[in-house]
C-alpha cells in the first residue's frame, strides 16, 4: 500500500485502504508520543503554516504539537488581528504566507471548499482543518482511529451520530470515513438539522429516536449543537432540544452497556451531553483528544512524503 | 531496470556458522551477556536478532532481551520515496540506560541505515555501549561506521544488489547477489540507501 496523496482535504475522495494506512501509521506515533523522548526527526527543516480563519483551541494546538513532534517549525496566524481584516483576500494573504516559503499549509476556514480551492492555487501542501458545513477529515480519522482502537476492525461496528448532521463538518467525515471502513451508521436529530443530499453516503438509518439508537449502538458520537442555530430558527429552544436529543444519564441506562460515549468538543454541558456522562465511564472524549495528535502526525508525514518522487526515487522504492 | 540473479554467495548452512560466530563473539567481546540487549532493525534484523539471542540461550543459559526498532521516521530521505512502506512501531521492552546494545541488521551498505538507527536508539536512554552486529558488510560506506560483528565480508559494485534470505520472512535462508540488468540511466545504482541494501 502507498500513499501518495500531496494534500488531505476531506475523507470522501480517500479509498479505504488509503484510510486505512493513515491509522496504522497513527499507531507507530501513538507510541511515540509514549517515549520519554516524544520527537522524531522526520520533518526536520520543514515548516508549516496554521492558517485558522475561524475558532479553534483543540485542532489547532493539536495540529501544533504533532508539527512540532515531528520537528518541523511552525508560524501560527488567526484571521482576527491580521490583514484580513482590513480587506485581504485569502489567496492574497496565503500567497504572501508561501512567498515566506512555507512547505504546508493547515487551513481552517468557514468556507466548504476553501481547501481545495487553496490546493489548486498555491504550492504547498494543503491540509484541511475543517471548512465550512464540508469536512474535518482529521477529526474524521482521529474519530476513526479511537473506535479502531477499541474495536479492532470496524465492519458491521453501530454507530450512531446525534445532533445537527445538517450543518456538521465533523459529521460528513465521520459518514465518509464509517461507511468505507463497513461501519452501520445511524443519524440521530431533529428532521430540520437532517441534511436532504444524506441518502447518497450509505448511512443505513436515520431516525429521530435517540433511545432506539442508544439501544441498539456500540458507539455514540455526540455533535455540538452550534448555538448560532438557534437565531436562524431551525429549532423552538434549546432545553428542548436537551430534553428530546441530549445524551443524558437517564438514557444512558438503557444503552448498551459498554457503549463508548464520543464528543469532538467543544461541549455544551447539559445541551447535546449532560455533564455525568461526559466525564463518566464510557466517555472516551479526552482519549480522541491523545489519539488526535498521533493522527495530524500521521497525516503530516505521509502528506509531507505524498511529495512527486523524482524519477530516480521511483526507480529506487520498485526496488525496494 | 531489472535485476538479474547473479550467483548465491552463502547458503543456510554457512549462514548459521556466521550467526552462531557472531552470538559467541557478543558474548566474549562482553564477558557474557549481562547488561547486553538486542534490537533488531526492521525487517531482516529482526529475525537475525532473534536467532543471536537463541544460540546465546542454548550455550550461556541466559535470555537476552530483543527489541525491534522501525527508522522510517530518522530516515534523511523522506521525500525521495516514491512508495512509503507503513511506519511499524518500535518496540523496546526493557530500558537501554547504561546497557550494551547490540544492533543488528541484515547488510551494511552506506552506512545511512545505522545512523538513522543510532538517533532513534539515542531517543530512548543512553546506552553504555552501541555496538553492530550485521551478517554482510558489502562496502560503499558513505559515513564513518563500522561493524563490530561480521557475518561476511562480500566486495561488490554499485550496480549489485545483496539480497538476504531468511526463513521467517522469503522461506529460506541463504544471500544472493544480483545485478541490474540495464544501463542505469542516472548514473547511481543506489538501490540500498532504500532498506539497508537488501530489504
Amino acid at each position: 500500500m502507498t500513499f501518495r496523496r500531496q494534500h488531505l482535504l476531506g475523507l470522501e475522495d480517500l479509498s479505504r485502504n488509503e484510510i486505512l494506512h493513515i491509522l496504522d501509521t497513527a499507531r507507530s506515533f501513538r507510541q511515540v508520543l509514549e517515549r520519554p523522548v516524544k520527537k522524531v526527526p522526520s520533518l526536520r527543516g520543514v515548516t508549516v503554516c496554521l492558517a485558522f480563519y475561524e475558532a479553534s483551541t483543540r485542532t489547532r494546538l493539536s495540529f501544533e504539537l504533532a508539527a512540532k513532534r515531528l520537528s518541523a517549525d511552525t508560524m501560527n496566524f488567526s484571521s482576527s488581528g491580521s490583514s484580513v481584516q482590513k480587506g485581504e483576500t485569502l489567496l492574497d494573504t496565503i500567497k504572501n504566507i508561501q512567498a515566506m516559503k512555507v512547505d504546508m499549509v493547515v487551513i481552517r476556514h468557514s468556507s466548504s471548499g476553501a481547501a481545495h480551492y487553496l490546493s489548486r492555487n498555491v504550492d504547498a501542501h494543503v491540509i484541511n482543518a475543517g471548512d465550512g458545513f464540508h469536512e474535518h477529515p482529521t477529526q474524521g480519522l482521529l474519530d476513526l482511529y479511537t473506535m479502531r482502537d477499541r474495536f479492532g476492525n470496524l465492519d458491521g461496528v453501530r454507530v450512531a451520530i446525534v445532533g445537527d448532521i445538517a450543518h456538521s463538518r465533523v459529521a460528513r467525515s465521520n459518514i465518509w470515513g464509517l461507511v468505507k471502513l463497513g461501519a452501520e451508521v445511524t443519524l440521530v436529530g431533529p428532521q430540520t438539522l437532517m441534511p436532504a443530499e444524506i441518502a447518497k453516503t450509505g448511512v443505513k438509518r436515520v431516525t429521530n429516536c435517540l433511545e432506539e439508537a442508544l439501544e441498539t449502538c456500540q458507539v455514540v458520537n455526540v455533535l455540538r449543537l452550534q448555538l448560532e442555530r438557534m437565531t436562524s430558527g431551525y429549532l423552538p429552544s434549546l432545553r428542548e432540544y436537551a430534553r428530546i436529543f441530549g445524551v443524558d444519564t437517564r438514557r444512558m441506562e438503557k444503552a448498551a452497556d459498554k457503549i463508548m460515549v464520543m464528543h469532538p468538543g467543544p461541549m455544551n454541558r447539559g445541551v447535546e451531553i449532560d455533564p455525568a456522562v461526559a466525564d463518566g465511564p464510557n466517555s472516551v472524549i479526552l482519549d480522541q483528544v491523545t489519539n488526535g495528535v498521533a493522527v495530524r502526525m500521521a497525516v503530516l508525514f505521509l502528506v509531507w512524503g505524498g511529495a512527486p518522487a523524482s524519477e530516480m526515487g521511483s526507480e529506487i522504492a520498485l526496488h525496494k | 531496470m531489472s535485476l538479474k540473479h547473479k550467483a548465491n554467495i552463502v547458503n543456510d548452512e554457512e549462514m548459521r556458522r556466521a550467526i552462531v560466530r557472531i552470538s559467541h563473539e557478543i558474548v566474549e567481546r562482553n564477558r557474557g551477556v549481562k547488561d547486553v540487549g538486542l534490537i533488531g532493525i526492521r525487517r531482516r534484523g529482526v529475525p537475525l536478532a532473534e536467532r543471536i539471542r537463541d544460540h546465546i540461550q542454548s550455550f550461556e543459559g541466559l535470555e537476552v532481551p530483543v527489541g525491534t526498532l522501525d527508522i522510517s521516521l530518522y530516515r534523511d530521505d523522506l521525500q525521495m520515496l516514491a512508495a512509503h512502506p507503513l511506519v511499524r512501531p518500535t518496540e523496546i521492552p526493557f530500558a537501554i540506560d547504561d546497557r550494551i546494545i547490540v544492533l543488528v541488521d541484515d547488510v551494511l551498505y552506506t552506512g545511512r541505515t545505522v545512523r538513522a538507527a543510532l538517533d532513534a536508539v539515542m531517543d530512548f536512554g543512553r546506552p553504555r555501549v552501541i555496538q553492530l552486529a550485521v551478517l554482510v558488510d558489502r562496502g560503499h560506506r558513505e559515513l564513518p561506521i563500522r561493524a563490530d560483528y561480521v557475518g561476511k565480508n562480500v566486495p561488490t559494485s554499485r550496480r549489485e544488489v545483496v539480497k538476504v534470505k531468511l526463513k521467517e520472512t522469503d522461506e529460506h535462508d541463504g544471500v544472493d547477489i544480483e545485478e541490474m540488468a540495464d544501463e542505469d540511466p542516472h548514473g547511481r545504482g543506489d538501490i540500498s540507501q532504500i532498506g539497508g541494501g537488501a530489504a
